[in-house]
């Protein structure tokens, strides 16, 4: 087995042009709404009586212990159950994939950054509360004001962390054919069986993109946290 | 307690216990220790005084090994512990003939630092056990003995987390005993003690003082205890010794005008 | 609720195949997972510069290319160089290597939040570093390593529904079978889908927990609430 140099390069145009297109799209748009609704989830888990919060915790323990893979197959099965294809027939069925991705990905991950924001909440000295109940500042505004801004300092790293994980695990998008860089790579070394060349390449991208990021982020723990 | 030792440099009875040579330390930019010289004799006990931040703690961690040495040398019985003179080089010695001289060395902390994932007895027969190859049986009994002398005989199976600072500070005592040093090191053992607990500790340490000849170098502030056992006491400021006497004179006479006041605050 | 258990009686010889697929990923590639978490956490922590060095860089590799392409290297590019791995081993090597990695930096964290001081009293004791690790500093780490541990576990259980990428029959496959057949229906099915997944995290989950418990019992520790997604997060990422 030679390494074929040319075709690795020849590769990285297409391999990229996917990355950009599908693997990053999902992992930012993931990424966002991940971070609003695990935000979400957090605040509610303090707010909610017990009545409610329990069962949410329990759906949101169920949503972050079973397997991604599970959930985007469920995801377009629903779609299927509901006729989805047919009432969109004007969007072309990679983007209706990427959009459920980014739908499953946001919940799967908003329930691993809902406990990072937890842990941010619970870090704040209660002194904070009290001083705000002194002030007689209405409780949206304790959450506005004083407890969020406070979290999120802690948090903001380990969000940060999740979005990576999130970004690592995008070829799971392979089961749902949504055509990301790894189905890619695997289309383009399918068609020579010269896999080596094509995985060394996405690999290669994914530890471009990643390695630098996590190591962003552990400065940036180290100088908010610490 | 024995106090012949074989050793690769052939020590003699009369040479001084301690040497320390010309000794440096620097943290980064900050010169701790600078160009100290003194030595202890054998079974002398000698205790150094002095402000926060003078150097003292860090003699004791030099020898413990915890800090490398920055420049200068320290002998023990003869031979060098960290660093030799090989004619004109300074050369680190290997790890492993620095760990058959510091056996001779035993250290007690300020923080006790028991292993809190061992009891009191695991926690004192461990290191004679797994370093100088006594038989459990053997080291147990000798536990027991140990801990007779500190007065914690019925605490020989309790968790450490149990006990406590004071007696905390008993059993590491008897720990760094088990290992049968020439020399002990005790770094302000009793700071962080509540006042009450103080005494028992120093009392410990009285008994270890009449009863044996280990030579024994202190850090310490309680100024009563130091009089009591020490042959000798240094008085530091800025990383050097700048006055040297017995306990007795040090207390009552001080020369120095450093020493009048740094007395003066603490006494 | 009848129809839900008719279901998965009916279809109970493929769940089973299909957990038993699920059960030995998850397990087999947890006890790599453990060694290579082990072995690399303490390289990582070794004196030996060229130890710490190599465990660097493995992990990093580990960690910054993603399961899935390690996966087809083990699949689709080794059997190009005459290493054919059955499914089954590619599934279990692939996770062992790329959670044992992550696992590795928990390790690592584990073995340094142990007090400086307890290392400074293994050097009063002339105790040598793999006395000092082995007696001293892994048993205090153990109790701290574990819940980050447990986290990783249920993420590695989940991990094992990749085998679906390499043509392995795991739950995730029998329940996507299930669900085609209209007897049974979206509902059904992935309703025992998610529960066979939940209970078996759960029962590993719960298992460490014990773990974790005991080891702090032997510190004579109060059980912590704590559980350490900040470490998680920055292993994972």
């Amino acid at each position: 087995m030679e390494f074929d140099l040319e075709f690795a390069l020849e590769t990285v145009g297409p391999l990229l042009m996917a990355f950009l297109q599908v693997t990053l799209v999902v992992t930012v748009a993931g990424s966002v709404v991940a971070a609003l609704l695990g935000l979400i989830w957090a605040v509610c888990q303090r707010e909610l009586p017990t009545p409610v919060r329990l069962p949410l915790s329990w759906v949101l323990d169920v949503i972050r212990m079973t397997p991604l893979p599970l959930q985007l197959l469920f995801a377009v099965a629903i779609f299927i159950s509901f006729d989805g294809y047919r009432k969109f027939p004007d969007t072309d069925v990679e983007t209706i994939g990427m959009i459920l991705g980014v739908a499953v990905f946001a919940i799967h991950y908003s329930t691993y950054m809902a406990e990072s924001y937890r842990a941010g909440i619970d870090s704040i000295r209660q002194g904070q509360w009290e001083a705000a109940t002194a002030l007689s500042l209405p409780r949206s505004r304790v959450w506005r004001a004083v407890i969020i801004p406070q979290a999120l300092r802690a948090t903001l790293p380990s969000l940060g962390n999740w979005a990576i994980a999130m970004f690592k695990d995008t070829p799971f998008l392979l089961v749902i054919l949504v055509p990301e860089m790894v189905a890619k790579a695997k289309q383009l070394g399918g068609a020579s069986y010269q896999y080596t060349e094509v995985f060394t390449v996405a690999g290669l991208i994914f530890l471009a993109a990643s390695y630098p990021t996590a190591v962003l982020m552990r400065k940036l723990e180290k100088k908010l946290v610490y | 307690m024995s106090t012949d030792t074989t050793s690769p440099g052939g020590s003699t009875g009369d040479q001084p216990r301690i040497v320390m040579e010309d000794v440096s330390k620097k943290f980064g930019k900050n010169t701790v220790l600078d160009g100290l010289n003194f030595t202890v004799a054998r079974g002398e006990r000698v205790t150094l005084i002095g402000p926060s931040g003078s150097g003292k703690t860090t003699i004791l961690r030099l020898l413990m090994t915890l800090e490398d040495l920055t420049g200068g040398y320290i002998y023990i019985d003869g031979d060098p512990l960290t660093y030799a003179k090989r004619g004109n080089r300074r050369v680190k010695l290997p790890n492993k003939e620095v760990t058959q001289i510091r056996k001779r060395i035993g250290m007690v902390f300020q923080q006790f630092n028991l292993f809190p994932n061992m009891t009191v007895c695991e926690n004192i027969i461990e290191a004679p056990v797994h370093v100088l190859g006594q038989s459990k049986d053997e080291a147990r009994a000798k536990a027991a003995d140990l801990l007779d002398q500190v007065g914690l005989r019925d605490k020989i199976d309790a968790h450490p987390t149990s006990l406590s600072g004071g007696q905390q500070q008993r059993v590491a005592i008897a720990r760094a005993l088990a290992m049968e040093p020439e020399i002990l090191l005790l770094d302000e053992v009793t700071s962080a003690l509540d006042p009450e607990l103080v005494g028992d500790v120093l009392e410990v340490l009285r008994e270890v003082a009449r009863k044996t000849d280990i030579t024994m170098l202190l850090v310490t502030h309680e100024m009563q205890f130091a009089q009591d056992v020490s042959h000798r006491v240094l008085m530091f400021d800025e990383g050097r010794v700048i006055e040297e006497a017995k306990p007795e004179v040090m207390f009552n006479n001080p020369t120095h005008e450093r020493t009048k006041q740094f007395l003066q605050a603490v006494l | 609720m009848s129809d839900f258990f008719q279901a998965i009686s009916d279809y109970s010889p493929y769940l089973w195949e299909g957990a038993r697929v699920t059960l030995a990923l998850s397990g087999g590639g947890a006890v790599v997972a453990l060694v290579v978490a082990v072995v690399l956490g303490l390289c990582a922590i070794s004196p030996v510069a060229v130890l710490r060095v190599g465990s660097r860089v493995i992990v990093e590799f580990f960690r910054g290319t993603s399961l899935v392409v390690q996966l087809f290297f083990l699949f689709y590019v080794f059997p190009l160089f005459g290493i054919d791995l059955p499914g089954m081993w590619c599934g279990i090597v692939g996770l062992g290597l790329n959670y044992g990695a992550y696992g590795s930096e928990v390790v690592r964290g584990s073995l340094n939040a142990v007090a400086k001081v307890q290392w400074e009293s293994t050097t009063a004791l002339s105790m040598s570093w793999p006395l000092a690790v082995r007696r001293v500093i892994w048993p205090q780490a153990w109790g701290l390593m574990l819940p980050g541990l447990n986290n990783l576990m249920v993420m590695l259980v989940k991990g094992t529904a990749v085998a679906l990428l390499i043509g392995l029959h795991d739950l995730t496959y029998w329940v996507e079978v299930m669900r085609k057949d209209p007897e049974v229906g979206l509902w059904i099915a992935y309703g025992a889908g998610f529960l066979f997944y939940y209970l078996i995290a759960l029962a590993c989950s719960s298992g460490l927990r014990l773990l974790e418990r005991r080891a702090q019992r032997r510190l004579g520790l109060a059980p912590s609430k704590t559980r350490t997604t900040r470490a998680t997060a920055e292993a994972v990422a």
